[in-house]
């Protein structure tokens, strides 16, 4: 597990153990990645960030359009492997959630050990921490060093 | 017979906190009639965990499906027992209730939802 946030470490690593999840991305709404587990290349992450992140504005769009709240959470059933993606509010604002899990778990204890990592987030989010401005000339020297944090390399 | 119907005949029993009729595969409520202080949400996903890891055991001996699952703790009694096609008949309550009564109405119930 890679986090670019110290204090969503034992939050994330607690939902990891309890849930059976495979893989798991937290990211803000913008897609950009707060942490990460189980991905082994900066390239899926990347993608799987912006896909994520482009689901949950399409679900959001689509909402509007229905004229009802946003939904919280969307889920892909598969046979294999299923995608649990949900949007939730933090101390820093809204973040996302991007979950696969196989057969050794369910959608039930996915849904039940995110609730409680929403709330352990919560807790354990710094009072106050300086927000950092991305300006266009950091943002490829802030990627990089973000990737390197998620990746260890 | 509607699932409601069916879980209303758990809940009279004295010291039962609540019923649910649960999706095994995905530990989702399908069905409840529970006391405020029962998180249904938690009680499902835990419930069909435990049924599923159960059931792996007594596959992996070779052993037909338990017809009820009973977990014991010290505030409280979990019956769960399996309905073909995929659900799950669950009871809490407290540990005074009347194990046998409350047993022999969970699985009536399993039988009814088959």
């Amino acid at each position: 597990m890679r986090s670019l946030e110290p204090w969503v470490e034992a939050p994330l690593t607690a939902f990891l153990t309890e849930s059976g999840a495979r893989l798991t991305l937290l990211m803000t709404g913008a897609g950009q990645v707060v942490a990460q587990h189980g991905f082994t290349r900066s390239l899926d992450v990347m993608s799987a960030a912006a896909l994520g992140a482009g689901i949950m504005a399409a679900t959001g769009e689509l909402a509007r359009v229905m004229t009802t709240v946003p939904f919280e959470s969307v889920t892909h059933q598969g046979t294999a492997l299923s995608l649990f993606l949900a949007g939730f509010d933090t101390p820093r604002g809204r973040w996302l959630a991007l979950v696969v899990y196989g057969g050794e778990t369910s959608l039930g204890l996915v849904q039940l050990f995110f609730g409680r990592m929403v709330e352990d987030l919560g807790r354990a989010a710094p009072a106050e921490l300086p927000v950092q401005r991305v300006l266009a000339e950091d943002f490829e020297a802030q990627l990089n060093s973000s990737l390197r944090s998620l990746f260890g390399r | 017979m509607s699932l409601s119907e069916l879980l209303a005949e758990l809940t009279p029993v004295p010291g039962v906190r609540g019923a649910l009729v649960v999706s095994r595969e995905d530990g989702l409520v399908v069905a409840d009639a529970l006391m405020d202080d029962v998180d249904g949400k938690a009680v499902a996903a835990l419930a069909a965990s435990l049924a599923e890891r159960m059931a792996g055991v007594t596959r992996a001996l070779g052993q037909p499906e338990p017809l009820v699952w009973q977990l014991e703790g010290s505030d409280g009694i979990l019956l769960a027992a399996p309905v073909p096609g995929g659900l799950l008949v669950v009871a809490v309550a407290n540990p005074e209730v009347n194990v046998g009564e409350l047993r022999l109405r969970v699985l009536h119930a399993a039988e009814r939802a088959a």
